[in-house]
């Protein structure tokens, strides 16, 4: 009887899978732990390696084909166990008792010996007549629109905000154009004209885009911004990174050190490390610092756990590894959740101002933007000083200007005081 | 503090005030118009409704009578179909069940029994309802006894200008009229009593403020509930309800009700009488059939529980009768749902 190989959890939140490539074909000789397929999530790729040895019988998923966590993607013929052709099962003599197919899972013990059945991304959705009529009238699916009501349903208002954004999204473009009343898509999209490059869209990338697309649409965000005068950080920096280099094999870029000052003034202020979750807001006790690293093709924010208790070297240590696993395409599931906070070093490309998009559902958003040398008002005179912006976004509904000023100014404050006597261990 | 709409000159007055000024403008101007029931004359009703009237118009047409409410309603009958306006006052509406025959098989079906030859131009004053620890024989809803009559008028206003503008409208309407009297309003509710020939239409309801999130459809206390609880909610959870008064049981304004549903997209109906067999019933019936398409949650019902009576202890009283807390509690559930 060939085992049946089902869909892995490639993650807490993760619910399904798309089949990326087969790494065997059927009829294919395979080890254990051999890899046999690559498996793309929203949050990760990863290569699963087959929990036996045999031949592999069938290959039950295709390529592309998006399968839910528990669903059957593969069977394989383990060594030593009775071959059963497929002729047989198809003649209809699996009555025997123990005809039910076992079911492994390719991380065995721990995960999943019993399949765990799908669930909610595969679960009817029940939604209101009013719902439906405004779905009908507007050709919105309910299933794309982000649910407020109790138990995430999906409301009458919701839908109304989802008409509306669409509304207000396109509306001044066909009016620029004079067109007839708008009634769903403009119409130049879905067309081309010669020499356009078509780019499909990525599974990371529409990733991106819903993320994105949801916190826009469901946080409002406010800004704030101060300026930093990291002079006598850079003069530290600059002293010792030679030095750094050859001893921890890595650069000493600033990053560590502004995740350093953020996740002190986060102690000093946690309400900033919290989440807003509809009827309540919750501050969470272990402050995980998400680190946006970006890519050929997209962007990705890996965590670093428990950055709070990491030296200014720890954490130049973790965020290379992050950062270099993220460029190979070797982060596991667990690297990229459970952010609490997130830093993005849009300093790195010459920015001096952002307005970044808070990472959902944390409740704020730190850009360290490029260090220029500037005049600056020293005292009564005018100096040449190094000057760092700190952008930050906030979502307004868990956090008001004050205390995200106290917050800045306390990053701020540490930022300046950085210099030869601050201890890099 | 209620305002009146559409009124110009205006004074502050209570409900009771609003009902005694109003028959005391009604009998002055016309002198078909009597009022009759036990100790409405030299006494000037049990809580002063009638006050002064006797004084003004005498014993023919402030009339004092037995202790019979079928005889009080069966006078009222006799005189409008010898051309008279008279307003039937049952000392209490849990009175009223000793006239039901009279009410239901005489006046309701007068028109139509004979053919439109004669008709029941009545009122039937009904001081009705809980929450003044009057017990079992002082307290009761009786609407939905009258309310699978067709034949009868039913009017529930609570504010002055409401109260004003419908018991004009029921005094000059050409058929029987039960107008319903919460007595926990006659001195609670105050508010601008229009002056002069203010008169409402009835069968239209009212609504009392407009909201987007969910429509609470009530009449009486329940109703001021409503519209407390309202701005609560509004102050302090952002939530904007619409607060429908309906004014008029009997006929049901429909339409208003739709139109204010399929706005929403959630009702709550509230009412003090009980749960089954009450007018709300038949305002969730209407919105399920004829709003169905612009639901977004279940219809819920906000009611007394169903029990014989109003209990006589202040504290088991209180426990069975609707407060703001309980509406504001209802509306809650429902707009987050």
């Amino acid at each position: 009887m060939p085992k049946e190989i089902a869909m892995p959890k490639l993650g807490e939140s993760v619910v399904e899978g798309v089949i990326g490539r087969w790494l065997k074909a059927e009829g294919d000789r395979i080890e254990e732990d051999e890899p046999l397929v690559e498996i793309d999530t929203d949050k990760v790729n990863a290569e699963v390696p087959s929990p036996y040895s045999g031949v592999v019988y069938k290959l039950v998923a295709s390529e592309g084909e998006t399968v839910p966590v528990g669903g059957i993607i593969a069977m394989i013929q383990v060594d030593g166990e009775e071959e059963t052709a497929p002729a047989a099962d198809e003649a209809g003599k699996g009555d025997e008792p123990n005809a039910a197919p076992e079911v492994a899972s390719p991380f065995g013990v721990g995960i999943s010996a019993e399949v765990e059945r799908p669930y909610s991304a595969r679960e009817p959705h029940l939604y209101s007549p009013a719902v439906r009529r405004l779905a009908q009238e507007s050709g919105i699916d309910p299933s794309d629109v982000q649910g407020t009501g109790a138990g995430g349903r999906v409301t009458k208002k919701d839908m109304e905000r989802a008409i509306e954004a669409r509304r207000t999204r396109q509306a001044p473009a066909e009016d620029f154009l004079g067109s007839a009343p708008f009634r769903g898509r403009p119409e130049s999209i879905g067309r081309t004209a010669e020499g356009d490059e078509v780019i499909p869209i990525t599974r990371m990338r529409r990733t991106i885009a819903e993320r994105l697309l949801h916190s826009t649409r469901t946080v409002p965000h406010a800004w704030t911004t101060v300026e930093v005068d990291v002079t006598s950080l850079v003069k530290f920096r600059e002293s010792i990174k030679e030095e750094f280099r050859r001893r921890e094999g890595i650069n000493l870029t600033y990053l560590p050190f502004v995740v350093k000052a953020a996740v002190e003034a986060l102690r000093e202020y946690p309400i900033l490390n919290s989440t807003w979750e509809e009827d309540r807001i919750v501050i969470k006790k272990h402050i995980h610092i998400g680190i946006a690293v970006d890519l050929d093709d997209g962007l990705i924010v890996p965590v670093i756990r428990d950055a709070d208790q990491r030296s200014i070297v720890g954490l130049a240590r973790s965020i290379s590894d992050l950062a270099t696993r993220a460029r190979s395409g070797a982060l596991t599931p667990d690297d990229v959740s459970g952010g609490t906070f997130t830093i993005n070093n849009t300093g790195a490309f010459g920015s001096v101002l952002s307005a970044p998009i808070i990472n959902y559902p944390q409740a704020a958003i730190l850009s360290m933007e490029t260090i220029t040398r500037r005049p600056v008002v020293v005292g009564d005179a005018i100096g040449i000083r190094s000057m760092m912006n700190l952008c930050m976004s906030l979502d307004h509904r868990v956090l008001d200007g004050a205390v995200c000023g106290r917050f800045l100014k306390s990053v701020k404050t540490r930022l300046e005081a950085y210099d030869s006597n601050t201890p890099l261990y | 503090m209620y305002t009146a709409k559409g009124v110009s000159r205006v004074a502050v007055k209570n409900i009771i005030e609003t009902i005694r000024d109003t028959m005391y403008e009604e009998m002055a101007k016309d002198e078909r118009v009597i009022l009759l029931g036990e100790d409405v004359g030299v006494h000037g009703g049990v809580y002063n409704a009638s006050q002064g009237l006797h004084a003004a118009f005498g014993s023919e047409r402030v009339v004092d009578t037995p202790i019979a409410e079928s005889s009080i309603v069966g006078i009222a009958i006799g005189a409008a179909l010898g051309g008279l306006l008279p307003i039937a006052e049952i000392q209490f509406a849990d009175f009223v069940h000793s006239a039901i025959d009279q009410i239901i098989s005489e006046a309701a079906k007068m028109r139509y029994r004979s053919n439109n030859d004669f008709h029941c131009p009545i009122v039937i004053r009904l001081p009705y309802g809980g929450g003044i620890t009057g017990g079992l024989y002082h307290s009761q809803c009786v609407e939905a006894l009258f309310f699978s009559t067709p034949g009868l008028k039913i009017v529930a206003p609570t504010t002055p200008s409401d109260v004003k503008g419908l018991l004009r409208a029921a005094i000059h309407d050409p058929d029987p009229v039960i107008f319903l009297e919460h007595k926990l309003s006659y001195r609670k509710i105050k508010g601008e009593y229009p002056e002069g020939e203010h008169m409402l239409e009835i069968g239209k309801a009212d609504v009392k403020r407009e909201g987007t999130d969910l429509t609470v459809v009530s009449y009486g206390m329940t109703m001021h509930y409503a519209l407390e609880a309202a701005e609560t909610l509004f102050a302090e959870e952002g939530i904007d309800a619409e607060v429908v008064d309906l004014c008029s049981l009997l006929p049901l304004d429909r339409e208003t009700i739709v139109e204010s549903v399929k706005k929403t997209g959630k009702l709550l109906v509230v009412h003090e009488d009980n749960l089954t067999g009450g007018v709300g019933g038949e305002v969730a019936a209407t919105v399920a059939s004829e709003a169905f398409m612009y639901l977004d949650a279940p219809i819920q019902r906000l009611a007394s529980p169903d029990i014989p009576a109003t209990p006589y202890s202040p504290k088991l009283e209180h426990a069975m009768l609707l407060s703001e807390d309980d509406v504001r509690a209802a509306m809650l559930e429902l707009a987050r749902y």
